[in-house]
């Protein structure tokens, strides 16, 4: 049974079958006030679900746009206690799912315990911590498990096949897969690691699998679409962020994204 | 009895560990694996000892301080000269071990992130030798005040990569260096210079600087016929702390006085002293005391000292501290110059400013120390430091300085 909102998305999805549409936004990027209206434009332009980035001093995992975007949200003044009155206001028009999306010391620091039972509070479903390895996770997300909380993991193409059992193990709500080696960033193309990692995780897991890293054209997303459980797009949003987009060119970014997916559902639900 | 291991996960207590994004967590179990083969190979061995003693100069002398000594009036004060190897610091043995470990894991490409450069430099010397590619990243603030090492570096064939991101220094070398080893990752070897980061870099860097506390042991105990009372090692990353304590971690009586920068006062963002402002946080793959703010985030840190200029501390450090088996100290920038100026003048040895504030430790602690024993570890020689001598000293710069002392001492 559907326990929470990101797991009723994956559910509403199975048939027809669409691939979620998840969209990665540094929150507080420009400013904490913007946010809210940005998570709302994608919500229109067919965004289904929203990681919500908590920006941090040390991003080791992302590119130089959302590290560009971590600095004008900590410039902005953002901290993790502002995240969840974001998260609360979001709520206040919105059920879309959101996914915390963070490094471990921003949380760390916070305390788990505390976490768990503020980010429920405040309507968040789930978080992934960039840095933190399956091996040391168990005592950090135990709390966040026991407020009924999903607790996402990342798989890469490096990981062996030991390593996805266990990042399969340890997820819920889905497991995020790492496209290609390399930091967050737009790519002319999709790297041809992603097919066999999706074959290789769905071995461990009936978990939903959305893939993420370097998606950013209608095109990738349709292609990503046919293969995965969900497409994740950040780069390409957060430059567009940066560009000082309106609400009406964020949301227009996301519904030719948002078609470009569903037409590759379609096609390939006639072809079969 | 004080046993300092980690447990088999990377763990020294309740720090250490691995903390990276998955991508890299496959290639350090693999490196984990290769450095125990390695470790357990008499070869591979066999052909570090040979590389340290013909080619970096190892063992390096346990000097008596004479002078110094005499002219601070307690202590007996030995110095272990690591100032004395091939390219000028204690940063060698490590980047020979790891270089040979690179070459039999098949890597080609190495990177590594410095700070004053004397790990840069260890590193572009190493993979000189080996015939290695090698990209080392480098804060843009630490390119400008260490430029003699920037250039160096480039003289061995080494690609210096200029980081212009956060505070432009050490920790931003690092960001940027795990950036290119996530994207690089099957082709490239991480030559990481510190006691620090995912395990088994903080056991591994800890091991192939072992070797100093080891002689330093061995060798007081050939002269003076007893153990040191207190051992002293600045602590950035605190490889050369680490590798200087090791071999006395069970000898209980033995003090051992890490010394961090105190830089230019105790506030936040103007020194690099963890354990005076610092808790435990997660930074570059690591557990380990951490400055930084309120909210999570990383605190800028300031230290006349590149090397010693960062936010993070080798998580074996964290575990001595809190054991109480180690203690930590500060020195500030000050206190370092003076140190510095004090042993150039009393036994003509210019310290890099790093190892400067352990001297000054030792300034503090000899004088009521009498009939005790020191060691202090001068992990660097200063020559890389003299842009910044010559900016705190402008009067040595006037024509008509004063050759002999007209700077007390």
């Amino acid at each position: 049974m559907p326990t929470n909102r990101i797991q009723s998305l994956f559910e509403s999805l199975r048939s027809p079958r669409r691939a979620a549409f998840i969209a990665y936004v540094t929150a507080g990027d420009p400013s904490p006030e913007r946010t809210p209206a940005i998570v709302a434009a994608l919500e229109r332009g067919g965004v289904d679900l929203i990681e919500l980035g908590v920006p941090f001093s040390d991003p080791v995992a992302d590119g130089p746009v959302i590290q560009a975007g971590s600095d004008r949200a900590l410039k902005a003044g953002t901290t993790l206690v502002k995240v969840l009155d974001i998260a609360r206001k979001i709520r206040e028009t919105s059920q879309i799912p959101l996914l915390l999306f963070t490094y471990m010391n921003p949380a760390l620091h916070y305390g788990f315990e505390k976490l768990a039972s503020d980010m429920k509070s405040a309507g968040i479903d789930g978080v992934l911590l960039t840095d933190l390895s399956v091996e040391e996770a168990a005592p950090y997300m135990k709390p966040i498990r026991e407020a009924g909380l999903d607790t996402v993991f990342l798989a890469a193409p490096t990981s062996t096949p030991r390593r996805l059992k266990l990042v399969a193990q340890y997820s819920s709500g889905f497991v995020y897969l790492v496209s290609r080696t390399g930091v967050t960033g737009e790519r002319a193309a999709l790297a041809d690691t992603l097919a066999p990692l999706v074959e290789s995780t769905r071995k461990f897991t009936n978990l939903p699998l959305a893939a993420g890293f370097g998606i950013s054209t209608p095109e990738q997303a349709a292609t990503v679409a046919m293969m995965a459980d969900g497409v994740v797009v950040g780069s390409a949003i957060v430059r567009l962020i940066s560009e000082n987009a309106d609400d009406s060119r964020i949301e227009a970014f996301a519904r030719e994204l948002r078609q470009a997916m569903d037409g590759a559902a379609a096609a390939r639900s006639a072809s079969l | 009895m004080i046993i300092s291991q980690p447990d088999s996960t990377g763990h020294f207590g309740p720090y250490g560990g691995r903390f990276v994004p998955e991508a890299l967590m496959a290639p350090l179990e693999e490196l984990e694996h290769a450095y125990r083969q390695a470790s357990a190979d008499p070869e591979f061995q066999a052909e570090l000892a040979d590389l340290l003693a013909n080619y970096a100069g190892r063992p390096t002398p346990l000097y008596f301080a004479k002078r110094l000594s005499e002219a601070l009036g307690g202590a007996r004060i030995y110095l272990k000269r690591e100032d004395l190897l091939h390219t000028g610091a204690h940063k060698i043995n490590n980047c020979l071990g790891q270089a040979l470990l690179a070459r039999r894991m098949g890597k080609k490409r190495i990177i590594a992130e410095t700070g004053a450069g004397q790990h840069g430099v260890a590193t572009a010397t190493v993979c000189a030798l080996f015939g290695l590619e090698c990209i080392v990243y480098m804060g843009e603030e630490d390119m400008r005040r260490q430029r003699l090492n920037v250039f160096r570096m480039r003289l061995l064939g080494t690609k210096v990569v200029g980081v212009a991101t956060g505070s432009r220094t050490l920790k931003d070398a690092i960001s940027e260096a795990m950036r290119d080893w996530v994207t690089n990752v099957h082709s490239t070897y991480y030559l990481l210079g510190s006691a620090l980061g995912a395990h088994p870099y903080p056991t591994m860097v800890r091991d192939f600087h072992r070797c100093i506390g080891v002689e330093a042991r061995a060798e007081i105990l050939k002269r003076e016929g007893r153990l040191p009372d207190q051992l002293f090692a600045c602590v950035g990353g605190g490889s050369n702390a680490i590798g200087m304590f090791h071999a006395f971690i069970g000898d209980e009586h033995v003090k051992l006085i890490g010394v961090e920068a105190g830089g230019r006062s105790g506030a936040l963002g103007e020194h690099a002293a963890r354990f005076a402002g610092g808790s435990p946080g997660v930074l570059h793959g690591t557990h380990s005391y951490l400055l930084q703010d309120d909210d999570g985030q990383v605190a800028a840190t300031h230290s006349v000292s590149a090397g010693l200029d960062y936010p993070s501390v080798g998580p074996e450090h964290s575990w001595l501290h809190d054991r109480n088996r180690a203690e930590y100290t500060k020195a500030s920038d000050p206190e370092a110059l003076t140190a510095a100026l004090r042993l150039a003048r009393t036994e003509g040895i210019i310290p890099a400013l790093e190892s400067a504030h352990a001297v000054a430790e030792v300034l503090k602690r000899a004088p009521s120390a009498k009939g005790q024993l020191f060691i202090v570890n001068i992990s660097g020689r200063g020559d890389k430091d003299t842009d910044i001598y010559r900016e705190h000293l402008p009067e040595l710069d006037q024509p008509d300085a004063n050759q002999s002392n007209s700077i007390p001492v």
